[in-house]
């Protein structure tokens, strides 16, 4: 090997070393976490308001046109309308599952009881969804912050499926031309000035529209109040002048779910039983986009170390093939 | 004509085993057909857990990292300028070829919306932070700079001597792209699991997932170089390369042993203990995968096994299915979507894979057979 060769595979053994060094602490690789958008919108989902009664579901399907789904196994006893899909799906784009426990006796506690909770997407301050997406069809407002999807950009790659934290992107895997579905938040709705069709039906306040600010203060409000105290629960949009709905304050777990996890959220959970048996995972506060974007970053920035890579290339591989001629 | 030591081999073309992969192929067709009749769910399993399966896993990313066999011999020939392995280059080349465009025409079957794929290549709809949106042009890229590569042989082959001439001037650029272009978008295989975070088991959720792709990338190559020469010279009584052959296996067991001590390195270093010795799949997949590695590693190094023709084919295929296995572990064994998913490939969807490799393997043998590939027997 000539020296100006090993000079350079020795350069670029050093370069990849350094660019890979920090990896030792991975947190150095990330970038920061996005911050929420100045007007975001969100929920506040409280489970221990939720009765269970799936009219949310329902306005949900016929505010954006998707089909009731029956599973096989329910349809005999389920003739006519009745939706009963058990999870969000290519058809089903906010669903309430139901958590048991022994004699499922009393509501909202993790021994022999019973919770509901509510299934759709929780609009991420830092989404996954739109930094995997290759086509821009995951786009995530600047200003309210909502997450929309445009099908007339998707390929259908489904890595936005693989990797939301949540679960929440569909394909449409029974459909000739399936689409993703998600839910969008009632954008269409809200263009007009109206509210999220599972929050404007919701009869008991448990889905609660509003702005992430004060839905956060409210929940805060909620948890600082003494079980059994009785409470005035919003409902519809909060701030609106509909007639609350009074009730006594639950026994709450203490941490807001929505808040940091994945680097927040613009969904509020509020829950009696623990959330990860509810099926919302426990989370770390970095978003997962942070890391994958940091190192995609540090490695292609402005395109300086593959054009680097593909200078030195250049140079050797003009040499061998020189070399490989004068020896034919 | 003693300009070119390369030979097509000639000889019958329907020849038996070609006749039962073109039926496999066949029976291929007949699924992808029912895939676009009546959507993706009608002949896989995936769902709304495992929205990616075999057909990405298998014919995409293990099937590129098959066909990484240019770009390994790439490296050594003209990055490294060993020249003694000249002649291992062309049908290194012919493998990528195959590997990558099979593994692009995977891509178009497997996409939901394939009709809008295209879109890729929209700059209003471009999305730089996406590691798929990198993996995806880099892809299509070096499908074309492997076909510009592959392309003297068949002006060789069309006597379009003046033209190879004027190609070859700028072959160098061209065979540097075909080094950068794989190192990118294998190592970036590798990122697309960055974002997976705690989905992802621990054993292999790491910051160096692209590292650890990019060389078992590199380490299949030269799998498949070993695979592919054994398997040729072998069943057209060429002369032998064992003696390349051997030269090159230690490079291979010794970047081998080095991946495999940096991984585990790394899970100490993170205190992944305890999940290495769980009662589960995870632990079982994970124990496997470095046994399928450090067996090959051992025939390579060793230097009294790797001058054994046999030892050494069975190396490569070890070490081919080490590098398999680890993908198929990292994107389906280590995935975890909770909710209680579960993926296991469908009988058709299997097929569809099966169909797609003998396809891969009939057009290799038409193209050995027909063009100037191999170093075939003294010019007439
Ligand atoms: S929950 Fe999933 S789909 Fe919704 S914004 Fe977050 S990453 Fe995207
Ligand atoms: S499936 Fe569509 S929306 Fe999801 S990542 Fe792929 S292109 Fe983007
Ligand atoms: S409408 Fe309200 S109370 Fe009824 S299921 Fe939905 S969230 Fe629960």
């Amino acid at each position: 090997m000539d020296k100006s060769r090993r000079r350079f595979i020795q350069g670029a053994a050093g370069a990849i070393a350094g660019a890979v060094a920090p990896v030792e602490s991975t947190q150095a690789l990330r970038r920061e976490n996005k911050q929420l958008p100045p007007n975001a919108l969100g929920m506040l989902y409280d489970s221990t308001l939720c009765i269970g009664c799936r009219a949310c579901v329902t306005a949900c399907k016929e505010a954006n046109d998707v089909p009731v789904e029956q599973p096989a196994h329910l349809r005999e006893w389920n003739v006519g309308v009745w939706d009963s899909g058990e999870d969000i799906s290519g058809k089903t784009l906010n669903t309430i599952r139901v958590y048991t426990d022994g004699t499922k006796e009393r509501k909202d506690r993790e021994e022999n009881g019973y919770a509901f909770i509510k299934r759709h997407c929780l609009h991420c301050v830092d989404p996954s969804c739109v930094s995997v997406c290759p086509v821009s069809a995951m786009l995530k407002d600047a200003d309210t912050g909502i997450v929309t999807h445009n099908p007339d950009a998707c390929i259908g790659c489904r890595y936005c499926v693989y990797g939301c934290p949540f679960g929440v992107p569909q394909y449409q895997f029974d459909e000739t031309f399936g689409k993703i579905a998600k839910c969008e938040f009632c954008e269409h709705l809200q263009k007009k000035g109206e509210i999220p069709a599972c929050c404007d039906v919701c009869p008991t306040g448990a889905s609660l529209f509003g702005r992430v600010d004060d839905l956060q203060q409210e929940a805060e409000q909620r948890l600082s109040k003494q079980p059994g105290d009785r409470y005035e629960f919003p409902r519809g949009r909060l701030g609106d002048d509909r007639p609350t709905h009074e009730a006594a304050i639950p026994e709450y777990q203490s941490h807001v779910y929505g808040v940091k996890e994945a680097g927040g959220t613009q969904i509020r959970y509020l829950t009696g039983v623990p959330h990860q048996k509810l099926g919302l995972p426990k989370l770390p506060d970095e978003s997962y986009a942070s890391l994958s974007e940091g190192v995609q970053h540090t490695l292609y920035k402005g395109m300086i170390a593959p054009l680097a890579l593909l200078g030195g290339l250049i140079y050797l591989a003009r040499r061998s093939t020189k070399q490989h001629e004068d020896e034919e | 004509m003693a300009q070119s030591t390369h030979q097509p081999l000639g000889g019958k073309l329907l020849t038996k085993p070609f006749m039962l992969f073109a039926l496999l192929f066949l029976i291929a067709v007949y699924f992808l057909a029912t895939r676009f009749m009546f959507g993706l769910g009608s002949v896989t399993h995936l769902n709304g857990g495992y929205p990616w399966g075999i057909w990405v896993v298998v014919d995409v990313i293990i099937g590129t990292a098959f066909g990484c066999g240019g770009f390994a011999m790439a490296l050594l020939v003209y990055i490294f300028n060993k020249g003694e392995y000249h002649p291992l280059m062309r049908p290194a080349l012919l493998g990528g070829l195959f590997g990558y465009t099979l593994g692009g025409m995977a891509v178009i079957f497997d996409l939901g919306r394939y009709w809008n794929f295209y879109n890729l290549l929209l700059p209003w709809y471009a999305q730089p932070s996406s590691v798929m949106f990198e993996v995806a042009l880099c892809v299509m890229a070096y499908i074309l700079v492997l076909w510009i590569e592959f392309s003297p042989t068949f002006l060789e082959r069309l006597g379009l001597t003046n033209a190879k001439q004027k190609l070859k001037r700028f072959m160098y650029i061209i065979i540097a792209l075909g080094v950068l272009l794989p190192t990118m978008h294998q190592s970036s295989l590798g990122s697309l699991l960055l974002v997976m975070g705690s989905q992802l088991s621990p054993l292999w959720f790491t910051a160096w997932l692209p590292l650890w792709f990019l060389l078992t990338a590199i380490a299949m190559g030269y799998g498949i170089v070993i695979l592919e020469s054994t398997l040729i010279t072998n069943a057209f009584k060429l002369p032998s390369e064992q003696r390349i052959l051997s030269k090159l296996s230690p490079i291979v067991g010794w970047l081998l042993a080095a991946f495999v001590v940096l991984r585990l390195i790394d899970l100490l270093a993170h205190g992944h203990v305890a999940p290495m010795f769980a009662a589960d799949l995870n632990a079982f997949m994970f124990w496997l995968e470095i046994l399928v590695f450090v067996m090959p590693t051992i025939i390579l190094i060793s230097p009294a096994r790797r001058t054994d023709q046999r030892q050494m084919f069975l190396a490569a295929l070890l070490l081919l299915a080490a590098g398999s296995l680890y993908r198929i572990n990292a994107f389906l064994v280590a995935y975890d979507p909770g909710n209680g998913w579960s993926y296991f490939p469908s009988a058709p969807e299997l097929m569809v894979t099966i169909g797609v490799i003998a396809l891969e393997i009939m057009l290799y043998l038409v193209f050995v057979k027909k063009l100037p590939v191999l170093h075939g027997t003294r010019p007439a």
